[in-house]
């Protein structure tokens, strides 16, 4: 490991998960800012144990950098930090997450942002399935997932809160998404779709909508933080026709019991 | 107008459970028992100028004759009852028809009533005559102090030091802990009770999943907070504020499956400790869908330990279900430093009727494989055993213990504590006893001064108890007697359940 100041780089390669992850917590307690994590291969829970080894701000303005291919649970909890993986990522990015940024160049795994109470987990390629499983939002924290690809099956399941952003840019024209069950048992928060979904992929309970100006003013402005993050055309993106999906109720299982 | 029993949606077809006797030679038309009573059965009748009740509204839970002036009322089970039928009781017919008219899942609170075998009658405790002598707790050193967490299979000794990373553990001074109670289910008043008991009695208590209140939040060394499917209140503050971080997977209750909080009970301060926008369902769906396995349950015994920075022991809770030693074995190997058991008559805010009386085993049963299973594969000593779901008194809390736990979750008795009766309408947010509630007017029914007196004169009446227990069987600290099931003998028990037991046959 070496730390300069603000900045800090480790050599991932060999270290267990613990091992990284104690030397990470090192580094930023020492006043690292930035860190580049190199050869990381499979480590776990990275930018999960940071708690208290740094000042609110001081967390809010750590970046860590991750090349190679972190293993689940990344940026689980995640409070504050900036998490940038050249590669892909596996299952439970941004797990129960509730500030911060997780920005994959490459595809996400399964329960990608399961339970993230806040927070932006931007995703270059498509995602495994579950993606947004029960995310929720609270007051001024409202959960954002942008997928610049498609995702595997129960996209937002259980969704209670928090926004998911469907690109599908890789796509060919008329080329439906591949998932079903979409947003099963969502009861709130909202999914945008770019392009067309199957005939019944959608989970039970979900209402499909246009959109409205403030809807397209949302989704513009994370199209273009995602353009930007990954070179992408704002622009054109937006340019295509996007649906609403939507709880169609908030009491999803009110009539369910007798008493 | 006084409100006719329709306007509150009585059905015809369903013969009322309770029948209120008022005396009215002893009523004086206080209006004390219309005050109390948060399920509308009494009213004022203006025009005879007579207080009157609903039956068909009484949940039977008490409230009113307790608190009746003059002792004018008692609520006894209705005489006019179905048709006596050895197949088809009163409650399977009056279910029926609920559910003819609804079509909805018939829903309860508190624990199973039925009459499965509390195998805790069947086990008698021995005691000591002659070949080894009594203790007398009043006289002599009485250890009930236990430490919950795992230990190491070795430790390493290098030049008269140790070299071994020890595992974090709690030391509880009582092997009794009060049971997830969730700020939802409950109310307020209660959790500072337990959390206040839990201190003064050296012991702990636990957030259930409905968040940690900022309030409680001085509590937090002797608070166990939940992580559970639905994630409610769960933050990097959240984790590091409490002594012990509990894996919620079931509910002796419930088994399998998930619950929710009806958005009415979601008021402004449940809504900002589970945070969740106010007035909306909290929803904890039944699995946790981060895992589905052993190796899933190991990614999150992990990523709290990372989240904890190692400080903190990680429980997992299991509902007892049929597999349960094997899954259990999987936990230890998960990681897990404290498996928690919950048994098939645990008490639960809400759960449908069907599954609270059918789905899971008896805590005995369960408790007893468990640690037969954990011994025979020599892991054993990686985890602490808390052991709850029907534990009533003192002696079911000795008799857990020589069955293989290291202490006991307590839920039901500590309510009962407070002041509840068991009328099983913890679902419906009217608790008369100010439990179950978010009802400002009734919470306060709770005094938490009171409640935390009570709470710790049960404890440490129960520890004196198990301190004379402990004694008259010569032993002098409770770690002696865990697994010492030498110390029980079954009654009115088949050999199959003798055996799965681990004990002798009262005789024998
Ligand atoms: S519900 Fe409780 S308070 Fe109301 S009448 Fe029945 S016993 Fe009394
Ligand atoms: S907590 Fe209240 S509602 Fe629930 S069983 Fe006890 S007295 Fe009844």
């Amino acid at each position: 490991m070496c730390t300069t100041g603000l900045f800090a780089e480790i050599d991932a390669l060999g270290l267990s998960y613990s091992e990284l992850n104690q030397r990470v917590r090192i580094a930023v307690e020492s006043g690292a800012r930035r860190l580049v994590l190199r050869n990381v291969a499979g480590q776990r829970y990275i930018g999960t144990n940071l708690y208290g080894c740094a000042d609110r701000q001081g967390l809010s303005g750590l970046l860590l950098e991750i090349h190679g291919t972190p293993g689940n649970d990344l940026g689980a909890f995640l409070d504050g930090p900036t998490i940038v993986v050249y590669g892909n990522a596996m299952d439970g990015t941004g797990n129960t997450m509730t500030s911060g940024r997780i920005v994959i160049h490459g595809r996400a795994g399964d329960i990608t942002g399961l339970s993230a109470r806040g927070g932006e987990i931007f995703v270059r390629d498509s995602v495994g399935y579950r993606t947004g499983v029960h995310m929720k939002q609270y007051q001024g924290n409202r959960p954002v997932i942008v997928i610049g690809g498609t995702s595997q099956d129960f996209l937002g399941e259980y969704m209670a809160g928090g926004i998911i952003i469907l690109l599908g840019l890789h796509l060919k024209a008329n080329e439906p998404h591949a998932c079903n069950r979409l947003c099963s048992g969502m009861h709130g928060g909202a999914v945008f779709v770019r392009g067309t979904l199957r005939h019944g992929s959608l989970g039970h309970g979900v209402s499909v909508q246009p959109l409205n100006a403030d809807d397209r003013q949302l989704v513009a402005v994370y199209v273009s933080r995602y353009a930007e993050l990954f070179g992408a055309d704002a622009d054109s993106i937006m340019n295509a026709s996007f649906t609403k999906l939507v709880p169609a109720t908030g009491r999803p299982y009110k009539q369910l019991y007798a008493y | 107008m006084p409100r006719k029993a329709s306007d509150f949606g009585i059905r015809s077809n369903r013969l009322p459970e309770y029948a209120v006797d008022r005396d009215y030679e002893l009523c004086i038309g206080c209006g004390v028992c219309i005050r109390q009573c948060s399920f509308d059965v009494h009213y004022l009748d203006e025009d005879h100028d007579t207080v009157r009740s609903r039956s068909e509204l009484c949940v039977g839970c008490h409230r009113c004759s307790a608190l009746c002036p003059t002792r004018a009322l008692a609520i006894k089970p209705n005489p006019a009852q179905y048709r006596a039928h050895g197949s088809w009781s009163g409650e399977h017919v009056k279910d029926i028809n609920l559910q003819a008219e609804t079509g909805g899942v018939v829903l309860t609170g508190s624990g199973n009533d039925k009459r499965a075998p509390v195998y805790w009658d069947n086990l008698l405790i021995n005691a000591s005559q002659v070949t080894n002598p009594s203790i007398d707790p009043l006289r002599e050193p009485m250890e009930l102090r236990t430490h919950l967490g795992a230990r190491l299979d070795a430790v390493n000794i290098q030049a008269g030091s140790l070299d071994s990373r020890l595992p974090p553990t709690i030391p509880i001074s009582t092997p009794i802990v009060f049971s997830a109670l969730s700020y939802g289910a409950v109310s307020f008043q209660v959790q500072l009770a337990l959390a206040q008991a839990a201190q003064e009695l050296g012991t702990l208590w636990n957030t259930g999943e409905g968040g940690f209140h900022p309030r409680l939040r001085e509590y937090g060394s002797n608070t166990i907070v939940q992580v559970a499917s639905g994630r409610f209140g769960v933050d990097l503050d959240y984790l590091n504020s409490a002594r012990m971080v509990e894996i919620k997977i079931g509910q002796g209750a419930k088994p399998g499956i998930g619950g929710h909080l009806a958005g009415e009970k979601v008021s402004k301060d449940v809504s900002a400790t589970r945070m969740i926008p106010e007035g909306t369902d909290a929803i904890s769906p039944a699995p946790q869908h981060d895992i589905y396995s052993i190796e899933d349950l190991r990614m999150l015994v992990f990523a709290l330990k990372e989240a904890t920075n190692y400080k903190v022991p990680v429980s997992v809770k299991i509902a007892a279900v049929h597999n349960a030693p094997a899954i259990a074995s999987g936990m230890v190997r998960a990681g897990a430093d404290v498996i928690a058991i919950d048994g098939f008559r645990g008490g639960t805010g809400a759960a449908p009727k069907v599954i609270r009386d059918n789905v899971g085993l008896p805590i005995e049963f369960a408790l007893a494989a468990v640690d037969q299973r954990l011994r025979d594969e020599g892991i054993r000593n990686r985890v602490s055993i808390i052991a709850g779901g029907g534990v009533r008194n003192a002696a079911d809390v000795v008799k857990a213990i020589a069955l293989g736990a290291d202490a006991v979750y307590v839920g039901t008795a500590a309510l009962i504590a407070i002041g509840c009766t068991l009328c099983q309408k913890c679902y419906s947010g009217k608790c008369n006893w100010g439990i179950a509630t978010q009802d400002p007017y009734l919470a306060k029914r709770v005094n938490p001064d009171i409640a935390r007196r009570r709470l710790v004169n049960l404890v440490k009446g129960w520890s004196h108890e198990i301190k004379e227990m402990l004694g008259g069987m010569g032993i002098n600290a409770i770690e002696s007697l865990r697994s010492n099931r030498s110390q029980l003998r079954g009654i009115g028990l088949t050999a199959e359940e003798l055996s799965i037991l681990g004990v002798k046959p009262a005789g024998g």
